[in-house]
């Protein structure tokens, strides 16, 4: 599965200085990441699960979820992420759907589209679903099926996001950028207005757990990125009515660090397939830092004391040059995962940050990767195939 | 659309009679947690002031435009113009971002 921007933007509502206005939302959990399952039809080479993906037998149970869930709820979350993994997999999605319906909570599927019946989405719809996510690996069928590594999987995502649309549901395109598929970005956008999405997301691959292991096949020049988020750009302008468009964008060529997860244990939470929960989804690749369980504790509980969350909490753990920035409560230091990929130190400045010593070493490694001409994947697999099915 | 909501926003051409109804995929509630309103919808959370919650509590899938903002006049005892004009600035903004559509 793709996640990038699991934290949504708080917005204002768009008014005139003396109509009626929004202010941001307190510092608070407002989104959930539930990552169901790892299992998945898919083998994306920049899949943002672990490395080492957890098996069916870890999972969660029903009650398990149901009981997340409404936690959740009650300690302020508003939307919840139900994603995998292809979230599908689950013979349960319908009843945690309907358990998100009960305790109030927007539901967003985020699916791979793969696997799924007509059937068993209007099970979903009927049970309260919100929201459905699909990915697209490319714009058309040769791209998509050898990106995910699986036969026909273009047609079969354009069959289910017709189903979507005919169910009434609201539809989003998630698109993950690289070097196989950057070219298309415009295709991309017409894809998402043919099949009658209200939203794409252009995310650039973020490079954590597969897509680190992949990064010199994915890795796209800074040539081809500029002519990416300026095409974007240009859309999002042409296309403001039809279209919302939100875009991820590249750090390695970057100048300023991305807001990782709008600042560490601040907006968000990430659930494992088997209950632990952290504070991103890439966190467990930081060594060191102790996750505590939902099978053990209350979603609150671990929010305000597990100490992962607490690890990097606020601005207290920065060094310099973060910790006496201007853009310290703005960047949040940027992404503590990246900081270790490629820093060394978990508490170190995003590279990201043209602040960072380390900046231009960053900046040259990508480089060299988008120089590695026709690399081959590495497609995302369990260590040894497992031997339960996929569903 | 390229004008500001105050200019020549949609809103501005569409009839009174128009019932102004939350999509599919937009909902709009209590937040216990942190107290007040939030509209929830794709990917994100809008928290709307005491002014907007008023007009947002009103649209309940049955009530015109007219009827609302008639009811937001008699309710804060203002001009019906002004109330009218902001009215359709604010669904004009969220109907540009689709969280708020219009029907018959």
């Amino acid at each position: 599965m793709t996640i990038h921007t699991p934290v949504p933007p708080v917005e204002t509502i768009p008014a005139e200085a003396t109509g009626p206005a929004v202010r941001a939302v307190s510092p608070a959990p407002i989104g959930m990441l539930a990552e169901l399952t790892h299992r998945c039809p898919l083998r994306c080479p920049y899949c943002s699960n672990p490395v080492d993906l957890e098996r069916r037998s870890a999972e969660l149970d029903t009650a398990t979820w149901v009981r997340v869930l409404h936690e959740a709820s009650a300690l302020g979350v508003l939307q919840v992420h139900l994603s995998g993994g292809e979230p599908t997999a689950r013979r349960d999605i319908a009843e945690i759907v309907r358990a998100c319906a009960e305790t109030g909570l927007y539901s967003n599927l985020i699916t791979a589209g793969i696997g799924v019946t007509r059937e068993r989405l209007e099970g979903l719809a009927d049970a309260g679903l919100d929201h459905v996510q699909l990915s697209f690996q490319g714009a058309d069928a040769a791209t998509t099926d050898r990106v995910a590594g699986l036969p026909r999987a273009h047609e079969r995502k354009l069959e289910l996001a017709a189903w979507v649309r005919a169910l009434g549901l609201p539809l989003t395109v998630n698109v993950v950028v690289h070097r196989a598929n950057i070219v298309q970005v415009p295709l991309f956008l017409e894809l998402a207005l043919d099949l009658g999405a209200k939203r794409i997301e252009i995310a650039h691959a973020q490079y954590y757990g597969w897509a680190l292991r992949n990064r010199s096949a994915l890795m796209p020049t800074r040539e081809q990125v500029g002519v990416a988020i300026a095409t974007v750009e240009a859309a999002r302008e042409r296309l403001r009515n039809r279209i919302v468009i939100d875009a991820v964008l590249p750090d390695y060529y970057a100048r300023y660090p991305k807001p990782c997860m709008q600042g560490w244990g601040r907006q968000s939470l990430n659930v494992t397939p088997s209950g632990r929960v952290l504070p991103c989804h890439a966190a467990e690749t930081i060594p060191g830092l102790q996750f505590w369980n939902v099978r053990d504790r209350s979603v609150a509980d671990i929010w305000r004391d597990s100490p992962a969350f607490n690890a990097y909490r606020g601005t207290d753990w920065m060094q310099e040059p973060c910790r006496s920035c201007a853009r310290r409560e703005r960047d949040w230091g940027g992404c503590r995962c990246q900081a270790l990929a490629i820093a060394g130190d978990a508490a170190a400045t995003d590279p990201a940050c043209h602040l960072s010593p380390l900046h231009a070493r960053m900046g040259a490694l990508a480089d060299a990767d988008a120089g590695t001409d026709g690399a081959a994947y590495d497609y995302r697999r369990y260590a040894t195939e497992p031997a339960e099915p996929l569903s | 659309m390229t004008q500001s909501p105050l200019g020549e926003a949609p809103s501005s051409h569409v009839p009174d009679s128009a019932v102004p109804r939350l999509p599919r995929g937009v909902r709009f509630r209590r937040d216990e947690a942190r107290g007040g309103w939030v509209l929830l919808a794709p990917e994100r959370i809008l928290q709307p002031d005491p002014v907007a919650v008023e007009i947002l509590t009103r649209i309940d899938g049955a009530a015109t435009l007219g009827a609302i903002v008639d009811s937001l006049s008699v309710a804060f005892n203002a001009d019906r113009a002004r109330i009218d004009a902001d009215v359709r600035a604010f669904l004009g903004g969220l109907v540009e971002k689709g969280f708020v559509e219009f029907g018959p």
